[in-house]
């Protein structure tokens, strides 16, 4: 069998109960966790290559379109998929959502007195390359206000969902953008030990950046790696 | 080598649904699921069961926005990944998402097959992840049931303080439904694992 996979990082991880983000104290589990040993069951997990993408998947200008082009700055947002030591993990899927230009998500939930687009769904995915490399090319989100406390405000943000190779590496999280001011105001960010929280914030590339057309953004994103020796299953 | 530090997790929000759940949520013409409840659909072999509950925050208010993920090997106890090299010709899929937003009393479910045993030593089992606006990284817990002699001896379960090992166990009802709750919190708190 082959080795398995390293451990969460908790030291560089968010807790469960994070009090300024006033929803975890009520959600997130309270008792220990119990180590588990990797299994077959953790060791093996969901595959969804390149079948599971289709058409203008990975191009949120292109995928909500009704009868225009979708409004506000366009950009693209770009990176490899790695593991601890660097390796680049191929062939894996990546979904995305976010709110619109003007920092509304057409969810039937979502209040916030700002525009909806008819051109612009917000939803996407793509597969990693053999090199690791994601691309997607979208519109810049939004900020938007949010109930946790008074004149509250969410920075800039994509979510992003990845599976990596086993149950295990599976990692769900949120991409922001340099220079955002709400950052320092956000307390879902600011959860995030400050030793790693730079890991969440995408860098401007003009190497990225299309001329004439779409800036660029660069976000890594590393999974968990493997080394560790796995329990006999 | 300096390793690099792992991206950190955030959380899900309370908009994941067209995202990673569209069809479920009734945005199918801009997105396709990649999964959702129905697990087993087609000549697939295995006994047909479903698996449904709901998720209580710490007040024991039944929470509407969570996400659960399952994966599980098929009735033979074969994953399809190639870490299971049993699981190569098997087009059981084995991976399922449901939203707790769509059911009017806050259900996720899941109509899927019962898992074979896994290796020597593991009842069958359903591997979950749970994910919740409110959740700033994601909760791992498995689903055992209540008819299986093999949990008796399970490698995982006898990890887990006796007194707590029913939280990890659906609870057949009748026909094929089996009940599993989620107790994020409280007395009944689910036992959730480092994995």
């Amino acid at each position: 069998m082959t080795d398995a996979f390293n451990p969460r990082d908790w030291s560089g991880q968010p807790a469960y109960i994070a009090p300024d983000y006033k929803s975890t104290p009520l959600r997130g589990p309270t008792k220990p966790l119990i180590p588990l040993p990797q299994t077959l069951s953790e060791m093996t997990g969901p595959v969804y290559g390149q079948e599971s993408v289709t058409g203008n998947d990975a191009d949120l200008t292109l995928n909500g379109r009704r009868n225009g082009e979708p409004l506000g700055e366009r950009i693209i947002v770009a990176g490899r998929v790695l593991d601890e030591d660097g390796r680049p993990v191929p062939n894996t899927l990546l979904e995305i959502w976010q709110a619109n230009a003007a920092g509304r998500y057409i969810h039937q939930t979502d209040q916030h007195d700002a525009p909806i687009d008819p051109n612009f769904f917000g939803g996407g995915r793509c597969v990693t390359d053999a090199k690791g490399g994601y691309w997607f090319m979208t519109v810049k989100p939004g900020a938007y206000p949010w109930p946790n406390h008074h004149n509250a405000w969410r920075p800039n943000h994509i979510h992003f969902s990845l599976f990596g190779p086993s149950f295990v590496t599976r990692l769900v999280t949120q991409m922001y953008f340099p220079g955002d001011p709400l950052l320092d105001l956000d307390p879902i960010f600011l959860a995030t030990p400050e030793a790693t929280r730079n890991l969440l914030i995408a860098n401007f590339s003009l190497d990225v950046t299309e001329p004439n057309y779409a800036l660029g953004y660069v976000f890594d994103i590393v999974l968990r790696g493997r080394g560790a020796t796995p329990m006999e299953a | 080598m300096t390793k690099l530090r792992q991206t950190p997790s955030q959380t899900v929000g309370p908009y994941f649904a067209y995202g990673l759940s569209p069809e479920q949520y009734g945005y199918q013409q801009n997105l396709s699921s990649i999964a959702g409840s129905q697990m087993a659909e087609g000549d697939i072999e295995g006994e047909r069961i479903r698996v449904e509950g709901r998720v209580f925050d710490g007040n024991g208010a039944p929470i509407s926005d969570a996400l659960i993920e399952i994966w599980q090997a098929d009735s033979l106890g074969r994953y399809a990944h190639p870490a299971d090299p049993r699981g190569s010709n098997n087009t059981f899929k084995g991976f399922g998402r449901c939203g707790t937003g769509t059911d009017p009393q806050q259900r996720f479910w899941f109509d899927t097959i019962k898992p074979g045993k896994v290796g020597d030593d593991q009842a069958p089992h359903l591997n979950v992840i749970v994910t919740m606006r409110g959740m700033l990284l994601h909760a791992f817990t498995r689903i055992y049931f209540s008819d299986e002699p093999a949990n008796a001896t399970d490698s995982v379960l006898r990890l887990v303080p006796a007194e707590r090992r029913g939280t990890l166990i659906a609870t057949k009802q009748s026909g094929k439904v089996y009940r599993f709750d989620i107790h994020m919190q409280g007395e009944q708190e689910t036992v959730f694992f480092d994995a």
